[in-house]
């Protein structure tokens, strides 16, 4: 259950991010999660919502971009994906190969509302 | 509706934190491995064999990671080499900032390798590097031969891998052929080693390859 230290470290980011007057007007804040980060999203989720109650970042949710564990093959050149998170290339058997995506842990995105109607 | 752009990686405080104390380690000629596994699978046996092995000709020293005790800090203080407890109070991994901290009570000096052994744990401490060379992830045959396939991403990220309690191969379900294969297939790069820690079988060659990672 590390996803409260991760929700921790995305809302350190946040508040780095946009200045303390425009944090209530915080609507998403966007994830690029790959498929082998170690993340399950709806702790994340979860952690996140226990964190920002009653907070000025209360209105904020995460929209998690969930990203494929995806491999290419020095030898053979294809590309292949998996759920599983096997490196062997599967047409040619070849053990040299490049992890492209899957382990991706990031904020990429603020949205913002305007706050003019809301009180401080 | 503004949006603010930032691609910032979520862990980047710990990796910042995690490269200093690989900065420090690396001045201090300290070859550092972060000891992963599964609770119960036998790191701190593991850590005790080859304490027992290097003793008297390399100098080494132990971090220890647990949720609640120091009763792990205790069996290695035994062997007389420097060790400090970190308690996580709960926390399920290990952080480069507690590693720093607990570098504080910690004279490197001379120190050829330092052990950092982790909470026991197979998902969460993959996440965070400690500033650590590399990885060492222990499996014993009890747990079966299906963990690389269910926690993939400690595999992926570990350097060498332990069969530890192979002496119990004839009593379990465990196909040691498979085990190897499925860890292989997610990092055909990793050193495998086939272990017990009650007949000392595979400590020595498990040992020597440590020893031809340390400075002089």
């Amino acid at each position: 259950m590390h996803e409260l230290s991760i929700a921790q470290n995305i809302l350190d980011i946040v508040r780095e991010s946009v200045s303390p007057h425009d944090l209530p007007g915080v609507r998403v804040v966007k994830l690029r999660v790959g498929h082998l980060a170690g993340v399950v999203p709806d702790s994340l989720d979860f952690s996140f919502t226990v964190l920002t109650t009653d907070t000025p970042l209360r209105h904020a949710r995460l929209s998690i971009d969930h990203i494929p564990f995806a491999v290419m093959c020095n030898s053979c050149g294809k590309s292949f994906t998996n759920e599983i998170g096997f490196v062997l290339c599967p047409t040619c058997g070849g053990v040299d190969t490049k992890i492209l995506s899957g382990l991706e842990l990031q904020v990429v995105e603020i949205e913002l509302e305007d706050i003019k109607a809301e009180a401080p | 509706m503004s949006v603010v752009t930032i691609h910032r990686k979520v862990l980047e405080k710990n990796d910042e934190i995690a490269r200093r104390n690989r900065e420090r380690f690396s001045q201090k000629g300290t070859f550092v491995i972060n000891l992963v596994s599964s609770p119960g699978s036998g790191k701190t046996s593991v850590l005790e064999r080859t304490l027992e092995f290097l003793k008297g000709k390399v100098h080494l020293a132990v971090i220890e990671g647990d949720v609640q005790t120091d009763l792990d800090a205790q069996r290695i203080a035994r062997y007389h080499v420097p060790v400090v407890q970190i308690v996580t109070n709960g926390g399920c991994h290990l952080e480069a900032k507690l590693v720093e901290d607990a570098l504080t009570n910690l004279d490197l000096k001379g120190v050829k390798l330092l052990v950092i052994e982790n909470v026991g744990n197979l998902v969460c401490p993959s996440n965070y590097d400690l500033g650590e060379a590399m990885k060492v992830v222990v499996a014993s045959t009890t747990e079966g031969d299906d963990k690389p396939l269910k926690y993939p991403g400690m595999f992926l990220h570990a350097s060498a891998l332990i069969i530890n309690k192979i002496d119990l191969l004839p009593y379990v379900s465990c196909s040691l052929e498979l085990l190897k294969g499925n860890a292989l297939k997610i990092n055909p790069a990793l050193k495998v080693f086939e272990m017990s820690c009650t007949s000392n079988a595979g400590v020595p060659e498990w040992c020597r390859w440590l020893e031809t990672h340390l400075s002089r």
